[in-house]
């Protein structure tokens, strides 16, 4: 495939590593963390972290919108769907994640929900006009890069004067998680991790740009480079952030200007803007309430909302003790340090969300990383 | 989640809406989020939407650069046998 293929090159991949290992400080230590999950699988899948030398070490973020969310909104997804009348249609990711009383959205289908796996925002939107006596709700999850698609559909819905359309909204945003992981940090606490440099999302910066990182880079005095997905993008991305921290720079630099601009997609980030606002606080898994972190839908939309259409109430409910996938989301745990991880969770049975989207840490790491022997700390 | 493809437009169908081309699989996709797009651009295509573009250009720089540092490690290889 053209401009992907070319940025898979082993050869290429193989000099990059060797570079990065003449260019480490032979004592130093590079504490990196990939916020995207799609960094974390690319990097599980490659096998990246065979090629780094030892003082290089990648923290696995909490970028992986299934991992991040909350047992309690999917029960309340879950509860929407066994509503008589509705049809929940959803991204295949969230099919298996975890919820209380041992279900899931798949588990509530079998038990007779109408619930339905779609590629698109605009499959949703389809089948709502497909389907006028039911009430189609669209199970809305994903970071910067998934919230434009979700503004699409509801002024499209708006325009066309659909009255059995909602949108339950779960949409949260990159660089306040970043702020508070480094306040975290900042704490000094149990939950704090030492983190040095930052691989920063692809396309969740097609979105926003480069530019919302740049007050982060300087507040936290870290390093931020936005890197493309494919092998070598986040290579080269590694080489650029352990040459900023060898300066004693803390920039944000962007690797992925194939995609990636200053500014990015104004006309998408008006869309948004337009039909979304921020919410006072969002409670993510592993990092807790986290302030102005998560966007809700407009007043002027709220027809749209599932949230004011239905009665669904948020509840706080906490993770299987078992499962470590809180602190894995903080970077302080790796997946083989749960004493569930491949065996009693797996990504057929998940017992914590990190084992459900490909992208979650556990899951990646279970699929490409489980025989290799684990690199020192 | 956030994972998404470029994808060559082989055809605009109407308003914000083209059909894209990836390795022979062809698709119909919205392009609400991008203004002017033409046949042959290449975008990114997520969950069924053109989010951005892909500049070839700056593509060939990235390229270029890597082309370059390999070079410099076959010295640097070359430089350390001696």
């Amino acid at each position: 495939m053209k401009y992907i293929d070319e940025f898979r090159d082993g050869k290429l991949a193989r000099a990059l590593a060797r570079t990065i290992a003449r260019e480490v400080r032979p004592d130093g230590s590079y504490r990196l963390m990939e916020f995207c999950g799609g960094h974390t699988h690319a990097i599980s899948r490659y096998g990246l972290e065979d090629l780094l030398p030892p003082q290089v070490r990648m923290i696995h973020g909490p970028g992986c919108p299934v991992c991040v969310l909350p047992i309690g909104r999917t029960d309340s997804a879950i509860e929407l769907a066994l509503k008589p009348g509705v049809i929940l249609c959803t991204y295949a990711d969230t099919m298996r994640i975890p919820a209380s009383g041992g279900l899931s959205l798949f588990k509530a289908k079998a038990q007779g929900a109408d619930v339905r796996m779609v590629y698109s925002s605009t499959d949703a939107l389809r089948i709502a006009q497909d389907e006028p006596q039911r009430e189609v709700v669209f199970f809305a999850i994903g970071f910067e890069t998934t919230t434009p698609p979700t503004a699409v559909v509801i002024k499209q819905a708006a325009a066309l004067g659909l009255t059995n359309f909602s949108v339950y909204c779960n949409h949260v945003l990159t660089p306040a998680a970043m702020v508070h992981l480094m306040e975290l940090s900042a704490a000094g606490g149990a939950d704090s991790v030492r983190i040095d440099g930052f691989v920063g999302p692809s396309h969740v910066s097609t979105i926003i740009g480069s530019e919302p990182y740049e007050k982060f880079a300087a507040c936290y005095r870290k390093p931020v480079v936005i890197a493309g997905f494919e092998p070598l993008d986040v290579m080269q991305s590694i080489l650029m952030l352990v040459r900023q921290i060898n300066q004693g720079r803390a920039e944000v630099e962007n690797q992925f200007i194939r995609a990636v601009t200053r500014e990015g997609n104004r006309k998408a980030q008006r869309l948004t803007d337009e039909v979304f606002e921020l919410r006072a606080a969002f409670d993510w898994r592993g990092l807790g309430e986290v302030p102005h972190s998560a966007l809700k839908i407009r007043a002027e939309f709220a027809a749209y909302d599932a949230e004011r259409r239905f009665d669904i109430p948020y509840r706080q409910v906490p993770d299987p003790k078992v499962c470590e996938c809180a602190a894995i989301l903080r970077g302080q745990k790796h997946p083989s340090d749960c004493r569930v991880f491949g065996n009693a969770c797996t990504p057929e049975q998940p017992i914590g969300a990190c084992m459900v989207s490909s992208e979650g840490a556990c899951a990646a790491f279970y699929t490409y990383g489980r025989f290799r022997s684990r690199t020192s700390s | 989640m956030c994972l998404a493809i470029p994808a060559k437009v082989v055809e605009i169908c109407g308003e914000d809406q083209a059909r894209i081309d990836i390795v022979g699989v062809q698709k119909e996709i919205s392009t609400a989020l991008i203004d002017n797009v033409a046949v042959g651009d290449y975008l990114i295509v997520h969950v069924g939407h053109a989010i951005g573009r892909l500049d070839p250009a700056e593509a060939e720089k990235t390229l270029a650069y890597l082309a370059e540092m390999s070079e410099e490690d076959a010295r640097a290889l070359a430089a350390a046998s001696m």
